[in-house]
């Protein structure tokens, strides 16, 4: 369990003080894969360093399994600091050492016999499937392979806690989807807890249980990722969640209009021919305002605002017959969606 | 005007003979104690400066090992003021040292002396510059394992800027090749003293251009040497 009491961090620059984190409440409970996401300067990667006190908080605590890391000393943070490892969006693999030697690296550290050392390191390439590449240097392998290395280097002191700083943003989709995937695999196999920083949401989609937003060193709004992301509640998660209906300048609700916001989380839905059957049920026309559907992992995940012209009966009306459809959300929208 | 050309070609081929009984006799013991003087005054200068260059890098306020502010202003204090010196200066300078180490203020050995504190400053600066090229994500990385300051240096830090440790030491060994020459003027040994006895005192120029040319030679060679060295110890660069 890591939990983070009311934390702020202050970093002092040359015009005056920045505030990157303000009193920010966490728990993060054991085994579990934690997201936390938000725009570039919300935070997110200050948090995760204050995590393993990479940065020191200026307030605070940072409590792990009941310890507040900053007041341990220099060697007792140093041991504490194994059980809760870390990769980074650039690798930072040791470029003069090859890819075992990289991974014995952790080992090395504490003492362990060279022999021993190669062994588990041999172990951990095979986990990710690296094991013809031990001896060659890390200039020599692609991004992907280079994000393998260093997380079986994290894990090679048989840590509790992984620490994902970005891992995934410099690489192509597709290898991001197989380095997720081997996280995720490897979070089940050691009961590892992840926790995951990124700007992306489809990272946040498919690998973690949990989520935080953060926003201006905030949390904006935090839960199980399924409810955060089909009901979001504050500006900074509905900005995350539809990014492009901000981006068009927002739903503005004139009279006699109402608009439904319907979310595929995922279903089948997507494919059934929804308005032409709420049309034909019910009588009540609705217009598509806006829509932004994907299909990921063959799932449909989007939103669409319909819009409706008539009495707030009619939108009850097609509300109550949308919730009878089965995989999607839908609510009213009464606000402006900026 | 008249000039007796049998009388020319005398002259040049006694300064040449002579030339070459120098060569013959003199210049294989000189080479010897310029490679033996510059190779071994690296070595000690390297001895002192990469350990002082360490501490320039780990001992500053954000450095990973922050020492006393005193002590870092005084460090590079010492370090400016002895870089500053010019070396004959800085060779007079120290032969009270010089004799109480050596036991002597001339020949090949007690050269060694000032050399090395002409040079481990210059080294210290060195090797401050390539470990500052290192990384600092990879320090970061480290401390994030558990690293301790000294597992940083020796696992890190000095590991990572082998390359360009390989590459300044070969600046280095260069220069001081240069300063060895120098100090043949006040009593050392080797090739300098050989351009300088012959070439200056005593007019041979022919003397002094050989002299001159063995040590472009000698740099020539441990340039080659050092670069290729460099290049190969460069696991980045292998594809």
């Amino acid at each position: 369990m890591i939990e983070i009491r009311n934390l702020t961090k202050t970093f002092a620059t040359n015009d005056g003080s920045v505030e990157a984190l303000k009193g920010i409440n966490l728990s993060i409970p054991d085994g579990v894969v934690y997201g936390v996401i938000g725009m570039s300067g919300a935070g997110k990667s200050t948090l995760v360093r204050c995590m393993n006190l990479l940065e020191v908080p200026t307030e605070g605590q940072v409590l792990y399994q009941g310890t507040d890391l900053a007041q341990l000393s220099a060697k007792e943070l140093r041991e504490k600091r194994r059980e809760i490892s870390m990769i980074f969006q650039g690798f930072h693999l040791l470029m003069q050492r090859t890819v075992l030697s990289n991974v014995c690296f952790p080992l090395e550290l504490i003492g362990t016999k060279k022999d021993e050392a190669e062994k588990r390191a041999m172990e951990l390439l095979k986990m990710v499937g690296l094991e013809d590449k031990a001896n060659v240097y890390p200039a020599q392998l692609s991004g992907g392979q280079q994000q393998r290395v260093a997380i079986a280097r994290a894990l090679a002191t048989e840590p509790k806690v992984l620490l994902c700083d970005e891992a995934t943003s410099a690489l192509d989709p597709a290898t991001t989807n197989s380095i997720l995937e081997l996280i995720r695999s490897l979070q089940q196999q050691l009961n590892l807890t992840v926790v995951v920083i990124t700007h992306q949401m489809s990272v946040i989609e498919k690998i973690c249980q949990y989520v935080v937003i953060l926003e201006n060193g905030a949390v904006a709004e935090e839960g199980p990722v399924e409810e955060v992301f089909s009901r979001p509640k504050s500006r900074a998660a509905k900005k995350l969640v539809y990014p492009d209906e901000s981006a068009d300048g927002g739903i503005i609700v004139g009279p006699g209009e109402h608009f439904l916001r319907v979310i595929y989380n995922g279903s089948e839905s997507a494919r059934k021919p929804l308005i032409a059957q709420l049309a034909r049920d019910t009588g009540i026309l609705a217009n598509i305002a806006y829509a932004s559907t994907k299909s990921v992992n063959e799932r449909a995940f989007g939103t669409m605002i319909l819009s409706i012209k008539g009495s707030q009966e009619d939108a009850d009306k097609a509300m109550e017959w949308m919730k009878t459809v089965e995989g999607i959300i839908v609510e009213e929208v009464n606000e402006d969606v900026n | 005007m008249l000039i007796n050309p049998g009388f020319a070609a005398n002259i040049r081929f006694e300064e040449w003979s002579e030339a070459m009984k120098v060569f013959r006799t003199e210049f294989p013991t000189a080479i010897g104690q310029t490679i033996y003087v510059t190779v071994l005054a690296t070595v000690l200068a390297f001895a002192i400066g990469l350990p002082l260059g360490i501490l320039l890098v780990i001992g500053e306020e954000d450095g990973i090992r922050p020492l006393p502010k005193w002590f870092m202003h005084l460090l590079n204090i010492v370090i400016n003021l002895l870089r500053s010196l010019p070396f004959l200066i800085l060779m007079i300078l120290v032969f009270p040292i010089t004799r109480a180490i050596v036991g002597t203020i001339v020949g090949t050995t007690a050269s060694i002396v000032p050399l090395v504190i002409a040079a481990f400053p210059f080294v210290a600066r060195l090797a401050e510059s390539s470990l500052r090229e290192i990384n600092p994500n990879l320090i970061e990385m480290a401390q994030s394992m558990g690293a301790s300051p000294w597992q940083i240096v020796t696992k890190v830090m000095i590991p990572e800027s082998i390359p360009s440790l390989i590459s300044n030491a070969t600046i280095a060994i260069t220069t001081i090749l240069g300063y060895q020459a120098m100090s043949g003027i006040l009593g050392g040994g080797g090739l300098g003293k050989i351009a300088i006895n012959y070439g200056y005192y005593r007019y041979r120029t022919i003397v002094m251009i050989l002299a001159v040319i063995l040590l472009i030679i000698l740099v020539q060679i441990f340039q080659t040497i050092g670069t290729k060295l460099a290049v190969k110890s460069d696991k980045r660069l292998r594809k």
